[in-house]
């Protein structure tokens, strides 16, 4: 390759908000149900029906403009965004053109190539689509509206990114954000935050941006740094081979590792917005920004910065802990119920992310209650488990989020400092087997075994094998 | 008539408004377009520069609903009028994206 | 006298009284239904069954005082583009020949909280897109006054059915004048009240910055009385607005005594059948006569509204209409390949040539390099409307004119030319752009004996000036006058 392309790559990114109904009709957005069970007439598109706004979708859309710089359009409208397709009830998605809530705002990324600013150009609110199953016998596709109208929103950024490092930082910038704010999950396998990717090339100087194509069906953050370079090189092959780029819209195939362009003539792609005449403006005033402002939870700069202070936790620590929302609200729930953040850390920086890099899961995905972690922490304190034995302990937690007090005394794995009981317990066994005692005294090892496993029993497995080995040896050799 | 629509807007139209005209219809359909625009171009005798487009008549803002689940599982009723179903599913020709 | 004869208040009083029952009167009206609905086609759906059903659930309801409001046990006819719960919804389309709502219009269950009996679902242009209930696919339907010729439309079956004593009253819906113009055709009164104070959940949208319910009924005393019961503040349509003066019925004064009245010049010029200005004259003079202020003056920008309206009424129903598609409910074509090619000729086969002709417009309207020039244009030569008008509402209570510039035409003569047709809304459609109430009462009859109709138009939540206006006026006129069905029968 002779020339020296660049890759400008802008992000249009929609997020599914945490709100307990969907955007316009009281219909919950709870995931799974048989299909179209979660539906009405309003997402469902029946005649006559009318779509009213969730006042908690303005509020999430809000505070997440608020958290990356955003600037408000304090009057702000909906549109429709008019085309057919079968998952799209109406036929028109009612989303925002000319008035979208939040503008011109930015979130600051760390890559190996230093920090840098990515521009946001807008965030608009509109509605899901809902899902198109392909049935396999009779060659026909099935619809089911339960996810149509759960709210989204979109941010659109700037074309500011130029790898697939840059877009994945990116990417998680603003997953942190907005879990940290609870305005959504975030999570980029289940759909509830998905990105589309606007990709061109130029030669590197060249003073204007090259034809884009945007990238459909991204499913994760490895699908996403394929289907950049994989669109990248495909351009530039393009370019080289003397043809232009179209304009289009790609749907990526992750089992192929390819994409493929996704309308056909029967789309032209006119969207014919205009203010939906059925909802009415949004006017946010100042006292409501305000409100919101104020109400905005601690991020994570800010807890960063807090774990060190008020916990004396080391920043790296701090880092890793405050890296999933998750993870943060687990540590601090546990910290609050057993008061020892040092420990609660260890625990959580060396036995948790050891099992979720085995596990091969994200930290969102820790299933446990912060109560159990908390137990198992006193039952170390108290010396009812040893350590060894607590880190088994926690695995079964961290797996099953058993209660470790159940589960140590199920299982057996109490320390017994009783050793009294215990001595007593092999002199009688010693005292009925007269034979083993000689035998062991003539230097036959294996007798030892047979007390020490007679022991076991009779402590119905309580008894720590260690300290009754020692024992057994002790006694015999009397 | 001052507005000529060509075979090539009607058919796009077309497309946008997923009708199917016959030769007929179209050409009707471009006389009709022609006039009705003909006739809309009146408006530009109206000097309106400076004067906001008024979707609402009324000054009507912030109408909410709070974020309460209102709306059990209702799927028979949604399906009741379906020219086809299967499995609780409205059922479309096979679409390919 | 029979009991049809009676307006809807009058019978609800006979019903409350004892002297006649639901039953009775539901009886009565099916009796007519069925004796004229062969000569005149106003309904698209009679639900005998239903009606008489409810009609003893109501009685009982009365007897022992549960239901005691002005309508209850009173028929009412419902225009067929309201969703009525288990009764066919057609909107007087292929497209929902076959469409059972599983939910009724909110201004449908003000009614039937209210006592009223729903009969049926009336007739209409096609998804109202029409002036002649032409466009039905369903047949037309014939003025009762005279059935060579047209009751107007869209409302065309409701109004006909109470000219036609069909029913008690009617509801009918108002986009560009679809209850005044036919109410003037058929000489019945309809009001369309201010932008918002019905609730359009259940209404099949037209165009849905313009769309409003109203009532059609004999008189202004019922007009009222309706309009109260089915105002409401509705949480299920953002639209809505609150409102705390829906008491209407309070304005039924025989006063006018210094009401200041203007009637636009404008409304009196070029393509205003004489013989209507007359009529229209006159009624100002009878107000005068009681003592109202009444001068002419200039409203402007009437020519603009006609072209303002089509612009933003096609853009909305292109929108509004693309719903119906073969998926979820309604018609789907027999024979297809693929998707896109099921839409086309689904839609391509359910929705008639009017309908088609304005989804066309509007999705041009609104097409790519053509938003500003057609729809914002029309947005803001709307925003001028409004202006004149509040202008011309700062100096006068009520603008009186005529409903329609001529009579009912003949069947047939409208639609060869659409824009034609068109043209017989000038009157009527200024209102719904700038959203203010306006109603048709009867004001005489031409010399072919076809009725004609004034308006009177109020400024915004201002029903109470017309509805005293109007009301004040028909105390004057005298009572209402229904056709002579029986001897059109006979012809």
């Amino acid at each position: 390759m002779s020339k020296q392309y660049e890759t400008v790559i802008g992000l249009e990114v929609h997020v599914e908000l945490a709100t307990k109904t969907k955007i316009f009709c009281g219909c919950s957005t709870a995931f799974g149900g048989a299909p179209n069970t979660h539906t009405c007439p309003v997402c469902t598109g029946m005649p006559g029906s009318l779509p009213v706004l969730n006042k908690q979708v303005v509020e999430y859309a809000l505070a997440v403009g608020l958290a990356t710089n955003c600037g408000i359009n304090q009057y702000c409208k909906f549109d429709r965004k008019n085309y057919f397709y079968p998952d799209n009830p109406q036929n028109y998605q009612i989303s925002q053109l000319y008035l979208p809530i939040c503008h011109d705002g930015w979130v600051e990324i760390e890559t190996a190539g230093g920090k840098k600013k990515i521009g946001i150009h807008e965030i608009h609110m509109e509605e899901d689509a809902g899902k198109l199953i392909h049935d396999e016998w009779e060659d026909c596709s099935l619809v089911d509206y339960n996810r149509s109208g759960v709210p989204l929103i979109e941010i659109v950024s700037e074309p500011d990114m130029r790898s697939a490092d840059e877009v994945i930082a990116y990417l998680e910038k603003l997953r942190l954000i907005i879990q940290y704010l609870g305005a959504s999950d975030c999570k980029l396998q289940e759909g509830s935050m998905r990105a589309d990717v606007n990709l061109s090339v130029r030669e590197v100087g060249a003073p204007e941006f090259g034809t884009r194509t945007e990238m459909k069906n991204l499913n994760s953050f490895k699908a996403i740094a394929h289907a950049i370079e994989g669109e990248r090189e495909r351009q530039i092959e393009i370019l080289e081979d003397g043809g232009k780029v179209v304009q289009e819209t790609r749907r990526w195939d992750d089992n192929k590792e390819s994409s493929r362009a996704m309308r056909s003539k029967e789309d032209a792609q006119d969207y014919r917005y205009f203010p939906d005449p059925d909802l009415t403006p949004v006017i946010i005033s100042d006292e409501w920004l305000e409100r919101v402002r104020n109400a905005q939870p601690e991020l994570r700069t800010e807890k960063l910065a807090r774990y060190q202070e008020e916990f004396c936790i080391p920043q790296y620590d701090a880092e890793i802990l405050t890296a999933s929302k998750h993870m943060a609200d687990v540590f601090e729930e546990t910290v609050k119920l057993s008061g020892k953040p040092k420990e609660v850390s260890n625990w959580l920086m060396t036995e948790a992310m050891r099992l979720l890099k085995e596990q091969e899961k994200d930290a969102e995905q820790m299933k446990f209650s912060p109560a159990h972690l908390a137990k198992l922490i006193e039952l170390v304190d108290k010396n009812v488990v040893n350590r060894t034995v607590a880190r088994n302990v926690f695995e079964a937690v961290f797996n099953e989020d058993v209660d470790p007090e159940v589960y140590v005394e199920e299982h057996g794995l109490k320390v017994i400092n009783d050793e009294g009981a215990l001595k007593k317990t092999i002199e009688e066994l010693l005292e009925k087997n007269p034979q083993s005692v000689a035998d062991f005294k003539a230097g036959k090892e294996k007798a030892m075994g047979f007390i020490v496993g007679q022991t076991m029993r009779a402590m119905k497995g309580k008894a720590d094998p260690a300290v009754v080995n020692a024992l057994v040896r002790e006694l015999m050799s009397r | 008539m001052a507005n000529i629509i060509s075979d090539e807007t009607i058919e796009y139209v077309g497309i946008l408004a997923k009708l199917e005209l016959s030769e007929t219809e179209k050409e009707e359909a471009k006389k009709d377009m022609g006039r009705m625009l003909d006739y809309i171009d009146k408006l530009n005798e109206l000097d309106t520069s400076g004067v906001e487009p008024m979707s609402h008549v009324f000054p009507v803002n912030n109408v909410f609903r709070e974020d309460v689940v209102t709306n059990g599982d209702d799927h028979e009723a949604i399906l009741k009028n379906a020219p086809e179903k299967k499995d609780g599913a409205f059922k479309v020709p096979k679409t390919v994206e | 006298m029979s009991i049809l004869d009676l307006t809807a208040v009058e019978l609800g009083k006979k019903i409350k009284a004892g002297e006649v029952t639901a039953v009775d009167a539901t009886k009565a009206v099916l009796e007519q239904i069925k004796a004229l609905e062969p000569s005149l086609n106003c309904y698209v759906t009679v639900d005998e069954e239903g009606a008489l059903k409810q009609a003893e659930e109501v009685q009982k309801k009365i007897e022992d005082g549960t239901l005691t409001g002005p309508l209850a046990g009173v028929p009412v006819a419902i225009k067929d583009n309201m969703c009525t719960k288990d009764l066919l919804t057609t909107c007087s389309s292929r497209i929902l020949g076959n469409f059972v709502p599983t939910y009724s219009a909110e201004a449908v269950l003000n009614l039937q909280k209210a006592g009223a009996i729903i009969l049926g679902k009336t007739n209409m242009d096609e998804f109202a897109m029409g002036s002649t209930t032409e466009t039905s696919a369903y047949g037309e339907t014939k003025n009762p006054w005279n059935t060579e010729h047209v009751p107007g439309g869209s409302s065309g079956g409701s109004c006909a059915a109470v000219s036609a004593n069909e029913c008690f009253f009617a509801l009918g819906s108002d986009t560009g004048g679809s209850i005044r113009q036919p109410s003037s055709f058929c000489g019945v009164t309809g009001i369309k009240p201010t932008y918002g104070t019905v609730s359009r959940y259940g209404l099949i949208a037209y165009g849905s910055s313009l769309d409003q319910i109203g009532p059609v009924a004999k008189d202004v005393t019922d007009c009222a009385t309706i309009l109260e019961v089915i105002a409401s503040h509705d949480p299920k349509d953002s639209t809505s607005v609150k409102r705390e003066d829906c008491d209407f019925t309070s304005a039924l004064v025989d006063d006018v005594k210094g009401m200041r009245i203007g009637i636009p010049k404008d409304y009196l010029g070029e393509g205003l059948d004489p013989e209507v200005k007359e009529a229209i004259l006159n009624s100002a003079k009878v107000l005068e006569a009681k003592g109202a202020i009444v001068e002419e003056f200039d409203l402007s920008l009437v020519e603009y509204a006609i072209p303002a309206y089509y612009v933003i009424a096609s853009a909305e129903a292109s929108s509004n209409l693309s719903r119906f598609d073969g998926v979820k409910y309604g018609y789907r074509t027999k024979e297809y390949e693929g998707l896109h090619n099921m839409y086309k000729k689904t839609r391509s086969e359910g929705f008639g040539a009017e309908v088609k002709r304005r989804i066309m417009l509007g999705s041009f309207v609104l097409s790519s390099g053509y938003y500003d020039a057609y729809y914002l244009k029309a947005l803001r030569t709307k925003a001028l409307i409004k202006q004149a008008f509040d202008k011309a509402f700062e100096k006068y209570d009520v603008i009186l004119g005529p409903a329609a510039p001529t009579t009912a035409p003949k069947l047939g003569e409208s639609l060869s030319d659409p824009l034609q047709m068109y043209l017989g809304d000038i009157y009527t459609i200024s209102v719904n752009l700038a959203g203010l109430p306006g109603m048709t009462v009867p004001c005489g009859k031409d010399s072919k004996g076809l009725p004609i109709g004034l308006q009177l138009i109020g400024d915004c939540f201002k029903e109470k000036n017309i509805i005293r206006a109007g009301y004040a006026f028909e105390c004057s006129r005298g009572g209402y006058e229904a056709p002579e069905l029986a001897e059109r029968e006979e012809r």
